[in-house]
């Protein structure tokens, strides 16, 4: 089995953003980098499916020089070898432009299963891990929370409103995986160590002209007024319920 | 003509695709143009009363398209948008709704811009204002493609019915062979939690860190069902196995918008703020008055959650006459 896990470099924001006097980005001085829990995730799995059937995992990003850090990171939990597409200026890489490339860099690879998140924690764009699958004519299910391989075929479901969708496809095959799929491990000491003397595969490849091009980063206008705080502790409980009685919940 | 793609389940359209008629038929409005629909499934008929002030309804009446079968319903919008030619493709920013867009997107090479809040022509561009960071941040984009295909975010343009007559309706037909349903659902499981959703709920619960342990969400529990809600956590909740995961509130798990949105020992991480920021009012309890969720809320008790809310359960019985 051999499995390709993407994922993408983004700021940990953690309490909030600030954004930079351009408004094109957000500034990331002082920040730490870390890929989206959608994207942990599909990590984990990519690990847990070479350790059930065995064969190679792949990590595969494309970003900046630095982006290795996150390669590392993956390669540190026992992903066996990786892929970085290089492109310093990727944040202006639109969803078709990224996902060319990655097909164009999976598709000697032979891979019998493509993992990505769901959708990256910043530009949310729902569509590269869909794209890619279309360029190598593989079936791809997106936002999956279990997936179970079977010989040649894979059951991945899906969760919706009141229930679960379960989807049976022929492998080769791409997935799109949200949180909740599984936990992801921390990697060992003996893994980061190891992983230092993993070579790091680098490419260059063209950037297609872009069909979404940002103009601007803004933050949205929060609607509330003042909190009005109803008090301390127990004592605070009459107001309460005075409130929640003027709310109709009560 | 603006091209609306709608989701619809047994012959209902949810609110998420209301929304997106509502905006499909104002950005017709604003270009002086009309608005049409297409609809697949079985029971589509029906909701053509729907529609009023559109157009058209473009119709596929199948019930082997009564479940999602993506590669399908992409070929048809596809094929559609090759035929008639829209100026624009508007469809619901669901999860469903993005899945089957992209799908479009990829079939006919096109841009997609998902989540998008507002957009306008300029010229032959289309300027959009969609969700980045699930709402923390948004982003002013120009989509460069012809025609122009966008997601809308849910909860962000209200649904408004459409006045007029209800639509002309046409029968679409597209070919389609077994490699249009690779991917199916091939089996619904219904859920296993017993009742009202997060997504139903009027009012909704959050846990969070300050619970401190995953059985005291037993009196979050009470709480919700004295007030006909539902319970719900943050990703700490959700991570230390104090929850379901389903459960989640927040960028990487479910967008609620209740009418009240009660927040217990929540400190407010951005990543949190945007699954929630729709509900109507907010109201905190946390113990530390300096926590981020005082700046975004309506209404607050600065207190330990795990004393008030068992005070609180007593006062709600004592009102209710219980």
């Amino acid at each position: 089995m051999k499995v390709l896990v993407c994922v993408k470099r983004v700021p940990d924001t953690g309490g909030g953003f600030k954004l930079t006097s351009d408004g094109q980005r957000v500034d990331t001085t002082n920040m730490d980098f870390t890929i989206s829990p959608h994207e942990e995730c599909a990590v984990e799995e990519a690990i847990r499916i070479i350790e059930k059937h065995g064969g190679s995992s792949t990590v595969l990003t494309l970003g900046p020089e630095q982006a290795q850090e996150q390669l590392r990171e993956a390669l540190a939990k026992s992903v066996n070898g990786a892929i970085l597409l290089e492109a310093p200026d990727y944040e202006s890489w639109d969803p078709a432009a990224t996902a060319q490339a990655i097909a164009e860099a999976a598709k000697p690879g032979g891979y019998d299963i493509l993992l990505f998140g769901n959708e990256c924690a910043d530009a949310c764009n729902y569509q590269v891990g869909l794209r890619v699958a279309h360029w190598l004519d593989i079936p791809c299910v997106t936002g999956i929370k279990a997936l179970e391989i079977q010989g040649n075929k894979a059951i991945a479901k899906r969760e919706v409103k009141d229930g679960w969708e379960v989807y049976e496809v022929s492998l080769p095959a791409a997935f799109t995986v949200k949180e909740g799929l599984n936990s992801p491990r921390h990697p060992s000491l003996r893994g980061i160590m190891g992983a230092k003397k993993i070579p790091i595969e680098k490419k260059k490849l063209n950037k297609r002209e872009p069909q979404l091009v940002r103009k601007m980063l803004r933050k949205p206008q929060e609607g509330r007024g003042q909190i009005e705080i109803l008090g301390q502790g127990v004592e605070a409980v009459p107001k309460v319920v005075a409130k929640l009685r003027e709310l109709g919940v009560i | 003509m603006i091209l609306a793609v709608l989701e619809q389940t047994k012959g209902t359209l949810p609110e998420s695709s209301l929304e997106a008629l509502t905006a499909a038929r104002e950005l017709a409005k604003i270009s002086n143009d009309q608005a049409e629909v297409v609809l697949i499934g079985s029971q589509v008929k029906s909701l053509v009363s729907h529609l009023k002030g559109c157009a058209k309804a473009l119709l596929v009446e199948d019930a082997k398209l009564d479940t999602y079968a993506p590669e399908a319903y992409a070929k048809i919008v596809a094929e559609t948008i090759q035929k008639r030619s829209p100026r624009a493709v508007v469809a619901a920013g669901t999860d469903l709704g993005n899945d089957w867009m992209s799908r479009v997107a990829v079939r006919l090479d096109l841009g997609l811009a998902t989540g998008c809040t507002e957009f306008k022509f300029e010229g032959a561009n289309l300027r959009v204002i969609r969700f980045n960071w699930g709402g923390s941040l948004l982003e002013e984009a120009e989509l460069r493609s012809n025609p122009k295909l966008i997601t809308v975010q849910p909860h962000a343009i209200p649904n408004k019915p459409g006045e007029g007559a209800e639509p002309a309706t046409e029968t679409l037909s597209v070919a389609l062979n077994e490699k249009d349903f690779r991917v199916q659902v091939k089996q619904v499981l219904a859920s296993e939690k017993k009742g009202i959703t997060l997504q139903d709920a009027k009012v909704v619960i959050g846990g969070g860190r300050g619970m401190g342990a995953g059985e005291n969400f037993k009196m979050l529990e009470d709480l919700a069902g004295l007030l006909n809600g539902a319970v719900g956590g943050s990703r700490v909740a959700t991570n230390n196995g104090w929850r379901p995961h389903s459960d989640q509130i927040g960028q990487t798990g479910q967008i609620i918008a209740p009418d009240l949105y009660i927040a217990c020992g929540i400190s407010g991480a951005i990543q949190h703020m945007v699954g929630c920021k729709a509900s109507k009012k907010i109201l905190v309890i946390n113990k530390d008055s300096e926590a981020p969720i005082f700046q975004r809320a309506d209404y607050g008790v600065v207190g330990d959650a795990l004393q008030v809310i068992p005070a609180l359960i007593a006062e709600v019985k004592k009102a209710k006459g219980l």
